[in-house]
């Protein structure tokens, strides 16, 4: 179908955004890459009355390295995330779940601040941020602040990132020691994750030191499986692995729908928990 | 004959345009003054429409009519059933806006026209809809209960038709309830055929053009001809004031063989405001109001002796119809009636259908239509009855089936099977599969417990195309026959121009045809264009479904080329100054017998009775014929495809290891059109096995109505397909092809299906519920028999 009609604004700096988004007022729309808000204005679910079009902000389409983190800019869409070298280097579970996200199109003109900041529950990356200890800045009237992953979250399809705010880039700490896997369970390969779960994983002396289990589609938003978590330390073997994954969704929350139920759901996080942390190891 | 063409892997000439877009797809078809329409649906399921107001929509911008089914009640007349099976076969009236009552989920309620299409879906969401809801239908065995609400209150009943096939009555075989009463084992098992939605590429569109003489309708139709008609007949519009243009079509596997509200509606909106119209649907609006396909409960019982020999096989069906008869939607299930007992040697045989109407979309022609049921049912219940006997199924199948020494066949149906040769196709796929070495893998799999399993599925498969003699359709109550035809035109220059009346909608006519023609007249095969969907360049034909083009059309076309060398005959012969008599055809030359030297070709003939300066005596200036075929007999392809599956007993994810097809489908004009056609063939047969399902809800609201729900596989998720072909030629015509447009399709769900179920068997699953999802193959490993 057609969207509604709108105003259609393109600012070039972050500023100016921030400015357009003061004046249209609480109907006004950030669109990025636009495959989550595109199919919503198409389907009419969504009719703001003003988009704000960040493609225009070249600033945007930076990835910098900033000491022990890189700086993903909010235009950096999932097939520059897939080439960066920064990225490549430093943080390959980000990348090896990028490589998971919908098709290649879609991969194209999405990016990945963009998928953070529209917080699907089912969408890939926000729970490898949540791992990954990642940060966001975000710029608004008042100013610049920064909200951890952990904070950015707040329920479904809303993060923290207020009408009148741009999500400017997502500060990802690097790997460094940390060895990462995303397992992703799905009907079709470019469908949405039924579940997915993203493990981190510090080894010292053969048995994991740290572990860190973020979850997709286990809930309203993406969570960490601190239960799991916990039981992973110093685990070293495959049954200690097992009987941890097994209590990973404690504490979720798992929808019920055509694609799976939640008792499935459940069950697949645990299947997936292991997989992806008997890889590590 | 020459054949350098025929059986040559050429490149299709078509694809250039329909890969790029560059062409006409009804939706770049503009006209000045054109008008767009949207089309307001009904949200609910069943309803009294009590009142509406359409008023509002006439306020918004850019709008110029909006109507509601009242408007237009006496004039946009009622969508035609092709297909009474029975003589009393319910057949409520269907307007193409309702007027009263919506009976299911999409169905049209209100149209406006505007200047552009996005101030048409504006002005929609203004109309204003009362609607007092009525109990929904949904579920076939309560719809034909006692006392179960109705979707059409004044027919007092909810079951369309019954249609019955019994071979005892017919005299073509034996009773199949004594059979089953005095066997020795009798399997009986539930297939339920779930629900599935064509999902061609291109959504339907439509443009009428009301100015001038003739009303003229592009659409992307699969059924240009037999639209014409109808449109003609519904209408009341006379026949030769009626054009329709099927430009490129983008895709349609059955979806596209119906007679739509949409283009009624937009006939109706063009002649009412007197300008041209367009209505091109979403996908969203496709997937809930285009016809769906399959949702048939098949109860099946199999009887057989204790060596594996089958005694007789009883079919009981409930098919759902949706809220009304679709153009042949009734039929669909008839088609597989003389298809359940497949290869075999099946002695006695019973079958007995009822359509059932619930309020749910309507459901039609998918590929295959009728045939993938009947094949999915048999071919699963034969490995059910080699289980019970401790045979292999290879072993079962082989000890019933007909064997290539005893063809013409004529089944329990009364059916004559032309050709074919089913241990041949057996033996080739086995070879190519690696049969026994996966089996030993199974083994030892299963031996180890080992997480993931192995499972190998059969499907030895026979469908019919061609269809069909005109004769049997008559016999069967169709209200069409089965010819088809073709027109062969020289031009001057040697160029040829071929008109058929078979209607392409991806399928690659423009190729195939053009190399028939090359070989049949020698001319290049890049000097042939062919002509088709437009009525008036074609003005007769009955189209493309059923693969029936090249089975019946080709033959049309391989025809008229001999009526045009006849034609040219005594021309050559009086330029070469002998008698016709003396002449042969060779390579694209008349030759006086005997003497290579010295020939003269179409196109020294067609130049000849252009000018037509110096002709014999009392000949017609023109080497131009045209070509009826009607089939003498339906065509018969077969062919055995074999599927390994590992099944991730943790997670119920199925994984396809190997899939091999080996078809006989006769004689092959390409070799990489077929191939084309097997792979998406088996791709949408796998789709059913494994993803697709369309889902009512409670209420009768389509839940899989975007392809986030409707889980579609795209190639990532199909394996790499291993395909050969034995040749068993079609005995009745002189090409000796058979068609393949749905063979694919018909063969590869039970071949899946029954790879899944054989990995599991050890954990006592005897069935699993289409589509296979990983939830439900997941249940069946932790609850066994499902």
């Amino acid at each position: 179908m057609i969207p509604p009609s709108f105003d259609y604004a393109a600012p070039t700096t972050v500023d100016e955004a921030v400015g357009v988004l003061a004046e249209a007022g609480e109907d006004a729309k950030v669109i990025a890459g636009g495959q989550s808000l595109i199919p919503l204005l198409r389907m009419r679910f969504a009719a703001p009355s003003t988009l704000v079009d960040l493609g225009g902000i070249a600033s945007l389409r930076e990835v910098r390295d900033d000491g022990d983190a890189l700086v993903i800019g909010a235009m950096v869409t999932h097939a520059a995330v897939l080439r960066d070298p920064l990225v490549n280097e430093h943080l390959p579970l980000l990348v090896s779940a990028t490589e998971t996200v919908a098709d290649r199109q879609v991969r194209h003109r999405g990016t990945f601040a963009g998928s953070l900041a529209h917080a699907d529950p089912a969408g890939d990356l926000p729970a490898v941020a949540l791992v990954l200890g990642a940060s966001m800045e975000i710029a608004g009237p008042g100013g610049r602040r920064v909200v951890p992953a952990s904070e950015f979250f707040v329920d479904y399809l809303t993060s923290a990132v207020a009408a009148d705010e741009v999500l400017v880039s997502v500060r990802v700490p690097k790997q460094g020691a940390w060895v990462g896997s995303y397992q992703k369970f799905n009907r079709v390969a470019q469908g949405w994750a039924l579940v997915g779960v993203a493990a981190m994983v510090r080894r010292e002396n053969g048995s994991i030191a740290e572990a860190r289990v973020g979850l997709t589609n286990m809930a309203s938003t993406p969570l960490r499986a601190t239960a799991t978590e916990q039981a992973l330390a110093g685990a070293d073997s495959r049954e200690a692995i097992g009987a941890a994954a097994a209590r990973v969704a404690e504490g979720t929350n798992p929808s019920d729908d055509l694609l799976g139920s939640a008792d499935y759901r459940r069950h697949l996080a645990g299947v997936l928990t292991k997989r992806a942390v008997a890889g590590l190891v | 004959m020459t054949t350098t063409e025929i059986g040559s892997p050429r490149r299709r000439k078509e694809d250039a345009r329909l890969i790029t877009g560059r062409t006409t797809w009804t939706e770049n078809v503009t006209l000045p003054g054109m008008l767009h329409l949207a089309i307001l649906r009904s949200p609910l399921a069943h309803a009294r429409i009590t009142s509406i107001d359409v008023s509002p929509a006439l306020e918004t911008k850019g709008v110029v009519a909006a109507f509601s089914g009242r408007d237009v009640a006496d004039v946009q007349g009622s969508l035609p059933c092709a297909w009474p099976v029975t003589e009393d076969m319910v057949h409520p009236d269907r307007p193409p806006i309702a007027v009263d009552e919506v009976r299911f989920m999409g169905e049209a309620v209100a149209v406006v026209a505007a200047r552009s299409r996005a101030a048409a879906l504006d002005a929609i969401a203004a109309i204003e809809v009362d609607y007092e809801p009525l109990p929904a239908v949904l579920d076939m065995e309560q719809a034909i209960a006692e006392g179960a609400d109705l979707v059409h209150a004044g027919k007092g009943t909810n079951k369309g038709y019954t249609w019955v096939f019994d071979s005892a009555e017919a005299g073509t075989g034996g009773d199949a309830g004594a059979a089953i009463d005095d066997a020795e084992v009798v399997i009986r098992r539930r297939y339920v055929q779930q629900r599935l939605i064509p999902a061609f590429m291109e959504p339907r569109s439509v443009v009428v053009d009301p100015t001038g003489d003739v009303y003229t309708m592009w659409s992307a139709t699969q059924i240009p001809h037999i639209l014409r008609f109808l449109l003609a007949v519904v209408t009341g519009t006379p026949e030769h004031k009626v054009r329709v243009i099927a430009p490129d079509v983008g895709g349609g596997f059955g979806g596209k063989l119906q007679v739509t509200p949409e283009e009624l509606i937009a006939f109706v909106a063009a002649k009412r405001l007197g300008k041209p119209v367009k209505y091109t649907e979403s996908r969203s609006e496709s997937l809930v109001s285009a016809h769906h396909g399959r949702d048939v409960i098949q109860d099946i019982e199999l009887a057989a002796r204790r060596d594996g020999t089958v005694t007789g096989l009883r079919v009981k069906l409930l098919a759902n119809m949706g809220a009304y008869m679709g153009l042949v939607g009734p039929g669909v299930p008839i088609l597989g009636a003389f298809m359940y007992n497949a290869i075999y040697k099946f002695p006695a045989y019973r079958f007995e259908c009822s359509g059932v109407f619930t309020n749910t979309t309507i459901t039609d022609a998918y590929r295959g239509a009728g045939r993938p049921e009947a094949t999915y049912a048999i071919e699963r219940i034969m490995d059910e009855l080699a289980v019970e006997l401790g045979l292999d199924p290879l072993e079962v199948r082989s000890r019933n089936w007909i064997n290539a020494d005893e063809f013409p066949f004529t089944t329990v149906c009364g059916l004559a099977y032309d050709s074919g040769d089913y241990a041949k196709a057996t033996d080739r796929a086995k070879e190519l599969f690696g049969y026994d070495e996966l089996r030993q893998e199974q083994q030892a799999r299963r031996d180890s417990g080992d997480s993931v399993q192995l499972g190998i599925g059969i499907s030895t498969y026979t469908e019919m195309c061609g269809l069909a003699p005109s004769r049997v359709l008559g016999a069967l109550r169709y209200g069409a026959g089965g010819w088809e035809t073709a027109s062969v035109r020289m031009l001057p220059t040697g160029r040829v121009e071929v008109v058929t009346g078979t209607s392409p909608h991806g399928q690659g006519h423009e190729t195939a045809w053009s190399q028939i023609v090359a070989d049949q007249l020698g001319v290049a095969f890049d000097d042939v264009e062919v002509l088709h969907g437009d009525t008036r360049t074609s003005y007769k034909g009955l189209d493309t479904y059923g693969s029936r083009s090249l089975a019946v059309g080709g033959i049309a076309l391989y025809n008229a080329c001999q009526k045009v060398i006849e034609n040219a005959k005594p021309i050559a012969a009086h330029m070469l100054e002998c008698d016709p008599a003396d002449l042969e055809f060779t390579g694209g030359q008349f030759r006086v017998r005997g003497n290579p030297d010295g020939g003269k070709s179409l196109a020294d003939c067609a130049l000849a009775v252009f000018a037509a300066h110096d002709l014999p005596d009392g000949i017609e200036p023109t080497l131009d014929a045209d070509a009826v075929y009607d089939p003498v007999n339906f065509s018969f392809p077969h062919g055995t495809h074999l599927c390994a599956t590992e099944v991730d007993t943790e997670t119920g994810s199925v994984t396809i290891r190997k899939y091999v097809a080996v078809d006989d489908i006769g004689r092959v004009i390409n070799p990489l059109i077929v191939d084309g056609q097997v792979h998406g063939g088996i791709a949408q047969g796998i789709a059913q096995a494994l993803f697709e399902e369309a889902v009512y809800d409670a209420d009768g609201n389509l839940m899989t109505g975007t392809f986030v729900d409707y889980t579609l596989p795209t190639a990532a998720d199909l394996p790499a397909f291993v395909t050969d072909r034995t040749e068993s030629p079609a005995p009745d015509h002189p090409l000796g092809t058979k068609g393949v447009g749905e063979a694919g399709t018909i063969a590869s769900t039970p071949a899946v299906v029954n790879a899944i179920v054989d990995a599991l068997r050890p954990m006592g699953v005897n069935d699993i519920a289409m589509p296979c999802t990983p939830e439900r193959v997941w249940r069946a490993v932790q609850g066994g028999a499902a």
